[in-house]
Formats: structure tokens, C-alpha cells, sequence
């Protein structure tokens, strides 16, 4: 049976490790490596590195981060952040991602994603959506990390997205990143039963019975999270012992 | 004893190469190198082929190197050498591939690949994660493996082996999906060893040391 996954996610800045809330005040939490090697060995399912200031000038450090990274972790490793182009996704495949994360850029122009599926596959081409609620069951796309409103309709842009391609999506709640009050689960539950490609539920996760509602509630494939482990709140292990305990498949070391 | 990693343009091979090189390392088992170079082929001791994106790509990937594919069917056909394939790399192995448009495979492990239709329709495709094997066979690639070891698949596509026989090992996925093949000196994993940590591992250790 297929296991659902959890995936601790490690925003990325300079080559640091950071966490935002709100997406702001950053603190600086490590280093990258050396995190990914630690949830590696404590059983994470798969690791999402997020570069948070990406710009054309220190794309070079996030390829480092991703040979380096691959060089150390036998797991499946996500790289998102400034992902534009078709050439961007293969120089992070070949630096040694194994998935790669549009997230603006599929917005702006979808097609991207298109091309990219095509050259790649699917399997490897995340789409991260990051929502925000504008009305009750209405859900409104932001770009530029939450910044930017674009008018464009959650649901409507994931169907889009995963029929011009997307293998997956990673699904962020603006409202409830870094709040840790729990996943959005109107709308994890409106996207995941709309696309027929894995759905990873993102932000706001605050406690284990947060992990357990984006599976069970919220029908999410994989679940994601950072402050929580990040910080020591809860082990990888805590977490899947508690999943699996409230009866959802977990891959268990 | 050298292994080579066939690089033909498809994806990733970074992770391969660096669990391969370490297994090769603990194992004693020689120089693991990435190549397309179909000289380098032809005096390989070992193949492994790799494969990411769409088994029509792949196919007309292989053949965009000139002697390539001439070099992997002498390695298997006349030199007998033991050869993996991985993900796509493993449904080459087939007879045919079904993906988008009818594109013959290898066929040393007689069989086609299809879509995966789950039983249940709300499983998603791709069939994305871990998932636990069931061994339907021993083999020495398998040595230290057991049913209920996790491996880590990403794929739409799944091998129908013709012959049982063939079948090593199988995952559960609304039915039974094929994850790991085998004939004479051939076998091949449909999830990634690479990805696949401890019993990841252990199996390219097994291949890397396997005298058929």
C-alpha cells in the first residue's frame, strides 16, 4: 500500500536555512546540508528545499546545495524557488534535484509547465500554488511569495496546471502559513479532489492532529512542514507514529 | 569490474551515480562510471540504465547516440553481462511500450507497458511514493530484502510481465503494480533504488556484486 509522506521543507536563502512566518523576519536556522543529511536519517519521506531570494545572480549556490545534498541523501529531494525556464528545471535535475517546483512562473505563463512536462516528464514537474481565501469556498491565487494577487481561481488554476502537465501539486495557504492553526482544509480538500495528481498540503501546521486532518479532511497525498520539526517541536518519527496511529499508512523506520 | 551508468540525456543521473559509487566503494566492486560513450559500453563488466520522463523519449534518446544501443544489446545478447534497469530504464526491458504511441522495447523481459488503471479511482496517477514490496521470487539482487521493505516509485506506467516467472517483486497499488523484473542477466527495478535509502542500498550492493 502506498504510504503518505511526510516532507519537511527547508527555506533556502543565501545558502542558508530559514524560516518565515508570514514570510517575513527570518531566522537563521542552519545549514542546509546538514539539516537534509538529519531528516534523511530520521525517516523524512522526502525533503523540499524552498529558495526564498532567488535571483539569477545566486542560482549557482542552490545548484552547490542540491550536488551536495544529493551527494549525502538516498531520498527524493524537491527544489522550488525563481524556477522560470525549461533550462532552469535541468540545471536543478541535473545539479541533482529530483523534482523541480515552478510556482510564479507557471501562473504567468503556464505553458512553461507544459514544456517542461514534456521534456522531462511529469513525474518531476511540482506546481506550487500558493492561495489565499477572498470569500467563504473561494480561493484566490498570489504570486511573488504571497505578495501579489492575480484574480486567477485556485481550483480552476490546478486543473489548468496539471492538464498542461504538473505531477504534483504543493499547496500553500496563505492564510494560515506560519500561524500554526492547522491546514486550510476547505481548500486542500477543494484542490486535492479536483486534480487527479498528488496533492502535498502546506502551512500552518502547528501540531501532529494538523498532520492527521490534511489526510484524513483535507484527502492531501503528502503533508508539509517546517517550523515543527525544524525547531524540535516533534520528530519526523513523533509524527508518523501519530499518523499511523490515527489509521493513515505511514512509512514507519 | 567496471560498471557503467548509461547517460543518454534523461534526467538525473547524479543520485544514481553517487549511490552507485558508494555501494561500489563498501563493496569492493570497481569503478562505477557515467558514460554514453559506446566503447566504454562494449568493455563494461556491468550496465545499469537509468530512465526519467516518457518511454518514447527515452527509446529515441538511446537511439540519438550513435552505437549505443548497439553496445547495450551486445553487453546483454552476446556478452551476457549483468545488466539493471531502472524506472523507464526498466520498462525498456519489455516488449513494448504503450506510452502515448506503440514503441518496441528490448523485450528480454517479455511483457508490455500500460497504464496504471487502480481498482479504486480516487488513488492518484502518478503512483508517487513509498510503497511496500511483496517478493514473489528470490533472487540474489534481492539478498537482505524482504516483503514490507519500502522503495520509492514515481511512475504512470507499469510493466505487464507475459511469463510470472519474470516477476520478482510487486507493489500494491489498487492491484498489483510490477516493481521489480528478471531473466537470465537482466533485472530491472520499476521504483529507484537510489531514492530508496536502506533497502535502496542494499539492492544496487546486491546488483553490484551479483555473479550470474
Amino acid at each position: 500500500m502506498l504510504k503518505t509522506r511526510i516532507i519537511p521543507c527547508l527555506d533556502v536563502a543565501d545558502g542558508r536555512v530559514v524560516k518565515g512566518v508570514n514570510f517575513v523576519d527570518l531566522i537563521d536556522a542552519g545549514d542546509p546540508v546538514e539539516q537534509a543529511q538529519a531528516y534523511d536519517a530520521a525517516g523524512a519521506d522526502e525533503l523540499c528545499f524552498l529558495d526564498i531570494h532567488a535571483t539569477h545572480e545566486n542560482r549557482g549556490t542552490m545548484y552547490d546545495l542540491a550536488t551536495r545534498t544529493a551527494e549525502h541523501c538516498f531520498m527524493p529531494l524537491t527544489i522550488g524557488g525563481g524556477v522560470r525556464t525549461v533550462e532552469d528545471v535541468r540545471n536543478l535535475l541535473l545539479a541533482g534535484a529530483d523534482k523541480v517546483s515552478f510556482n510564479s512562473a507557471a501562473v504567468a505563463d503556464p505553458d512553461v509547465v507544459a514544456r517542461a512536462a514534456d521534456k522531462f516528464g511529469s513525474q518531476c514537474i511540482v506546481c506550487a500554488i500558493d492561495a489565499k481565501t477572498v470569500a467563504p469556498g473561494k480561493w484566490e491565487i498570489f504570486t511573488h511569495g504571497g505578495r501579489k494577487p492575480t484574480g486567477i481561481d485556485a481550483v480552476e488554476f490546478a486543473k489548468t496546471i496539471v492538464a498542461k502537465g504538473a505531477g504534483e501539486i504543493l499547496l500553500t495557504s496563505m492564510d494560515r502559513d506560519g500561524t500554526k492553526q492547522g491546514f486550510n482544509i476547505p481548500l486542500t480538500r477543494a484542490i486535492a479532489d479536483a486534480v487527479p495528481v498528488p496533492v502535498i498540503a502546506s502551512g500552518g501546521v502547528g501540531t501532529l492532529d494538523h498532520l492527521v486532518e490534511g489526510v484524513t479532511e483535507g484527502h492531501a497525498s503528502a503533508v508539509l512542514a517546517a517550523s515543527i520539526f525544524h525547531f524540535g517541536t516533534y520528530t519526523i518519527a513523533e509524527a508518523k507514529a501519530h499518523m499511523a496511529a490515527a489509521g493513515i499508512p505511514m512509512r514507519l523506520t | 569490474m567496471t560498471t557503467v551508468l548509461i547517460d543518454y540525456d534523461s534526467g538525473n543521473l547524479h543520485s544514481a551515480e553517487k549511490a552507485f559509487q558508494r555501494m561500489a566503494a563498501e563493496t569492493g566492486a570497481g569503478p562505477v562510471i557515467v558514460t554514453s560513450d559506446p566503447d566504454l559500453v562494449a568493455r563494461a563488466d556491468r550496465v545499469v540504465l537509468p530512465g526519467d520522463g516518457a518511454f518514447p523519449a527515452c527509446r529515441r534518446g538511446l537511439r540519438g547516440f550513435d552505437g549505443l544501443e548497439e553496445a547495450l544489446i551486445d553487453a546483454v545478447e552476446a556478452r551476457a553481462v549483468p545488466f539493471l534497469g531502472i524506472c523507464v530504464g526498466m520498462q525498456m526491458l519489455a516488449s513494448w511500450g504503450r506510452e502515448y504511441e506503440d514503441v518496441e522495447g528490448f523485450g528480454w523481459i517479455p511483457g508490455e507497458v500500460v497504464r496504471i488503471e487502480p481498482s479504486d479511482p480516487s488513488l492518484k496517477v502518478p503512483h508517487m511514493g513509498w510503497n511496500d514490496l511483496v517478493i514473489d521470487r528470490p533472487h540474489p539482487v534481492l539478498d537482505g530484502l524482504q516483503t514490507g521493505d519500502h522503495a520509492y516509485f514515481v511512475h504512470s506506467y507499469a510493466m505487464r510481465v507475459d511469463d510470472p516467472a519474470t516477476l520478482l517483486a510487486h507493489a500494491d497499488y489498487g492491484g498489483p503494480v510490477t516493481a521489480i523484473v528478471g531473466k537470465d542477466t537482466v533485472v530491472g527495478t520499476q521504483f529507484h533504488p537510489e531514492k530508496s535509502q536502506r533497502a535502496g542500498l542494499r539492492l544496487i550492493a546486491n546488483f553490484l556484486n551479483w555473479r550470474p
